[in-house]
């Protein structure tokens, strides 16, 4: 299929094309209502211009549902990429109408323009096969998140994590980049089932170890994996919540999906095994050792942890290594469990953060900050004990649900039976770590006394709908897992 | 039908956390969501004719998973719940004077006994491990809140061993789940399931210890007695009532059943034990002598009930190891027994003594008179004493002779040390019975003032009581329940023709 009219192909791209040309809208009208008109006018217009673009996407998306597979994997459109893109929509919807009561910037219209483009970005992402429009669009994605993080002008702590951020990210990026160059050298072919079957003979050349390494050093960094994380704290403590809730959740799901398919199509035949005491060379291995290295690390520092979203930031990490345990399993089954994992968590996060903006509104994000909250803010703190169950796997919440699929589907694969036993007692010890300090976030809420001079807090009533609705949709999809199952 | 008990639970927490509900209107909403719990259980039971297995509900839940939403009681769980039913109603009833921030207090209250409900009614492991983890959260909430007692400590101590406990638990699961297959996550099937046998024998002690921390396996048990010392009057008479028995309902019920070739000879001997339950057995009987010789030394009266618990909870741990029908029906029994009388016993400790006098150490007490201040209390403890120390006519004498019994055919070396267990327990009981309640050194002339026992303690104690006696005068009403039960084929792997 080389030959594509451009109507055809402006057809496929609808979705995207749409999400930009909202992104340029919304620009546009900020520049008409012009700069001096209230920062709360200019936040409402941006973000109900921004939500209607993508629920018309959304609705473009199932109205039209795609089958493709164009420029020998270029573009490649199926069922599963389009609920990917649907949910990173939702996700997108959601931190926009969060963000709407906030004020943290004077560049309204940018703000949101670039969040869109990261949005963009993620929906092309996750739908190609071939390494260089993957790596251009994780770059357009990973931009707009550099700019997103220094939005926050007048912090100098915003401008430094996000200076920390680009220039780990770019270094990355190069890394990335030198990782598939490699393979582009080896296999003559940028397209991802074209290199899998370049590099079947031999099978694991010392030139192909190399760009493993480099590949998931990359994608490591992308998606905040231990030794690769250290941009992960600074940038969710300085960033404007509504960034780091980007930059956590629908980043992180297009993050992880991209990591699996080139791993899992463009390495096929290179895996090799990461049973305990008997692994064979491959890329399951290093993914595992970095999965494990995640899960011990991200929890165990943030028990010691004495800001929220620095908290929340290791927790981060170490729910980044219970995901990657999909890709050292790399069944069909286990990548519905990282979508579902992922998608939950994303969900998740975003209310946490959510939740982080209204309480430092009102002082800090330390947990000091957060005493007493649940007589001062009773549905802010009952949203925020669903989250944070949810986080350290507490049925009938979905991150329940999502933590037993996800090891279930690992237990059931390995070269031998039960071979990745030690990967799943580990993160099962480890989740069991990580609600200590979860239950120490609800520690200070709900028994801690409230502070003599605190008030109620007052909640914009959208944002407490919006929670609320995150809160019901996660207890929703934990009783009901199917409801998401089903789709992918 | 009896799905409702979860289910008016959940119902009633969720209408305690509405905004509009008034805080005074809390205890008699939680009263009434226990009280129909208890009726739904009694409709239930009156229509069993025996103990079999029932289905209750059966729905397909995550179908791709093959795991069910399946509900179903036999003798055992319908027993449970009764008991489940019994102490909620009697712990309302003795937090009848909670104020602060009482529909949270009597929200967390049924949200707990909901998952308790749920688990002694699921038939399909993956539900029963998610009632099992629900029931873990209110608790730790009940006590850091509520609680007094360095009650921040003991409830996060109570939470992370109950939390290690299930991780323990739910590793094995997901381990058997795969080996079966993955298409199924029923009881029933996987007990008929031949797992390997070297793999039983990693997972059955893996399971048992997991589910063993919450019934107080020695030495795993310290979590209990600080949490029931920490723990407001009603969360004690829920923990030690029913919470610890969840631990064994899930030894038995999962562990033993799912895993039985684990309990075999490991073909060799360590120190002279041969097999899990060998190592097991001794834990069970070192719990029974351990906790009796602890209890007996405490200036905490409360801290005395909390190690007894431990103590009697090794009855049933010791009866399940025995392996025998009339050692598990003493198992059954006992942890019936041990229910109703531990959250008695909690009830006059706690809210009776406790909440008078605003102190628990027994030299403190012994000054106070209160055999003649609060005679009620006095009666109460002293009917609930010599129930648990296993005096004829009361309930704990029927469970623990049968696990006596059954242990006599299995090892008769622990019914020595738990012979010794016994008689300890005589000597605790006395020992805080005369200190707390009949002291005569250094008594002042005249009782102090203290309010009377209310109504609603005198209801709740004496629901209590009778539930003991009913069992003690006709044991024979539950057996009929429990026996059937133990014939299911559920148990096939573990009766191998025994009974």
């Amino acid at each position: 299929m080389l030959t594509v009219s451009y109507s055809a192909l402006l057809h496929l791209l609808l979705p995207e094309v749409m999400v930009t040309v909202t992104a340029l809208l919304v620009l546009a009208a900020d520049l008409l209502i012009s700069r001096t008109a209230q920062p709360r006018l200019r936040f409402t217009t941006g973000a109900v211009i921004s939500c209607i673009g993508c629920m018309g996407t959304i609705v473009q998306i199932l109205r039209a549902p795609q089958q493709a597979n164009v420029f020998d994997g270029t573009l490649v459109i199926g069922p599963q990429t389009q609920l990917i893109q649907i949910a990173l929509l939702i996700l997108t919807i959601l931190i926009v109408v969060l963000s709407m009561g906030s004020s943290f910037t004077s560049h309204v219209g940018e703000y949101f323009a670039v969040t869109l483009f990261a949005t963009a970005g993620m929906m092309l992402l996750v739908s190609s096969e071939n390494v260089l429009l993957i790596f251009l669009s994780l770059e357009l994605l990973s931009l707009s998140l550099y700019v997103l993080a220094a939005l926050n002008k007048r912090s100098s702590h915003s401008a430094e994590a996000a200076l920390k951020y680009f220039l780990f990210g770019g270094t990355s990026a190069a890394f990335l980049l030198f990782g598939l160059s490699l393979l582009y050298g080896l296999s003559n072919s940028t397209n991802l089932v074209q290199i899998a079957h370049a590099i079947k003979n031999p099978p694991l050349n010392p030139l192909l170890a190399v760009a493993i390494v480099m590949i998931v050093l990359g994608f490591g960094f992308k998606v905040a994996a231990v030794p690769f994380h250290f941009w992960a704290p600074d940038v969710y403590e300085a960033a404007p919540a509504s960034s780091a809730a980007l930059i956590s959740s629908s980043a992180k799901v297009a993050g992880f999906v991209i990591f699996y398919q080139v791993m899992v199509i463009g390495f096929a035949g290179a895996e090799g095994g990461a049973d305990w005491r008997s692994s064979t060379p491959g890329w399951v291995p290093v993914v595992a050792v970095v999965a494990a290295l995640s899960m011990v690390l991200g929890n165990l520092v943030a028990i010691t942890q004495t800001s929220v979203r620095r908290l929340l930031a290791y927790s981060a990490i170490a729910h980044g290594g219970y995901i990657l345990l999909a890709l050292v399993a790399h069944t069909e089954q286990s990548f519905d469990a990282l979508l579902y994992y992922a998608i939950t968590y994303a969900l998740t996060l975003i209310g946490a953060f959510g939740v982080v903006s209204i309480v430092e509104q009102g002082g800090g994000e330390k947990l000091s900050d957060f005493a007493g909250l649940s007589r001062r803010a009773p549905v802010l703190s009952a949203c925020m004990l669903v989250f944070m169950l949810s986080l350290g796997g507490i049925p009938p919440l979905a991150g329940f649900f999502g933590k037993f699929f996800l090891f279930a589907s690992t237990l059931s694969a390995g070269q031998h039976r039960l071979g990745l036993l030690w990967l799943v007692v580990l993160a099962v010890a480890m989740s069991t770590v990580s609600l200590y300090y979860y239950l120490q976030v609800l520690k200070r809420i709900y028994i801690a006394e409230p502070p003599s001079e605190g008030r109620r807090i007052q909640v914009p009533i959208v944002n407490q709908i919006v929670l609320c609705a995150i809160a019901l949709g996660i207890l929703l999809l934990g009783c009901a897992p199917n409801l998401l199952l089903r789709w992918l | 039908m009896l799905a409702w008990t979860i289910y008016i639970s959940f119902l009633g927490a969720l209408v305690l956390m509405l905004p509009g509900v008034p805080p005074r209107a809390a205890r008699g909403i939680a009263l009434l969501a226990a009280i129909a719990g208890f009726a739904v259980t009694v409709s239930g039971l009156l229509r069993t004719a025996n103990g079999a297995m029932a289905t209750i509900v059966h729905r397909s839940w995550i179908p791709s998973l093959g795991i069910e939403y399946h509900l179903a009681a036999d003798g055992i769980s319908l027993l449970l719940v009764l008991l489940t039913g019994i102490v909620a109603i009697a712990g309302v009833l003795f937090s009848w004077n909670i104020d602060h921030r009482s529909k949270e207090f009597f929200a967390l209250y049924l949200a707990l006994i909901g998952g308790v409900y749920g688990v002694f009614l699921s038939a399909d492991v993956f539900l029963l491990f998610v009632f099992y983890e629900i029931a873990i959260i209110p608790k730790y909430f009940l006590i850091a809140i509520w609680g007094s007692t360095r009650r921040e400590y003991a409830a996060m101590k109570l939470a992370l061993y109950s939390l290690v406990g299930s991780a323990m638990v739910l590793i094995v699961l997901i381990a058997a789940y795969v080996i079966a297959g993955a298409k199924t996550m029923s009881l029933l099937a996987l007990s008929q399931f031949q797992f390997p046998v070297h793999f039983q024998m990693w997972a059955f002690p893996l399971m048992f210890v997991g589910f063993g921390i919450l019934a107080g396996l020695w030495p795993f048990h310290t979590w209990a007695p600080t949490g029931h010392v920490a723990a407001p009057t009603a969360a004690s008479m829920l923990l030690a009532g029913v919470v610890m028995k969840l631990g064994a309902y899930g030894c038995l019920r999962v562990a033993m059943t799912l895993f039985p070739r684990g309990l075999d000879p490991w073909g060799f001997t360590v120190l002279g034990l041969a097999s899990w339950n060998d190592v097991f057995s001794l834990l069970a009987v070192i719990g029974i002598v351990y906790g009796a010789m602890v209890a007996l030394v405490q200036q905490d009266f409360k801290f005395v009930v909390g190690y007894s618990s431990v103590s009697h909870m090794g009855f049933v741990l010791l009866g399940l190891m025995t392996l025998n029908r009339i050692g598990l029906n003493g198992a059954v029994l006992q942890m019936f027994s041990h229910g109703v009388l531990a959250a008695l016993l909690f009830a006059v400790v706690g809210r009776m003594v406790y909440d008078r006098t605003h102190t628990r150490e027994l030299a403190a007490l012994s000054k106070m008179h209160l055999s003649k201040a609060i005679p009620f209390a006095a009666v109460t403890f002293v009917l609930a004493a010599i129930a648990s120390i296993g005096m004829p006519g009361f309930s704990g004498f029927v469970a623990e002779l049968q696990v006596l019994i059954g242990a006599w055919s299995a090892f008769p070396i622990c019914v020595v040390g738990a012979g010794i267990g016994i008689a300890i327990s005589v000597a605790y009981a006395w020992r805080a019975m005369q200190k707390a309640f009949f002291s005569d050194t250094g008594l002042k002339d005249t009782a102090p003032l203290l309010p009377p026992i209310s109504m609603p303690e005198r209801f709740g104690a004496l629901t209590l009581v009778i539930a003991s006696l009913a069992v003690g005068l006709y044991p024979q009403w539950l057996l009929n329940l429990v026996i059937p039960a133990l014939n299911s084929p559920l148990f096939d792997g573990l009766r191998k023709g025994h009974w």
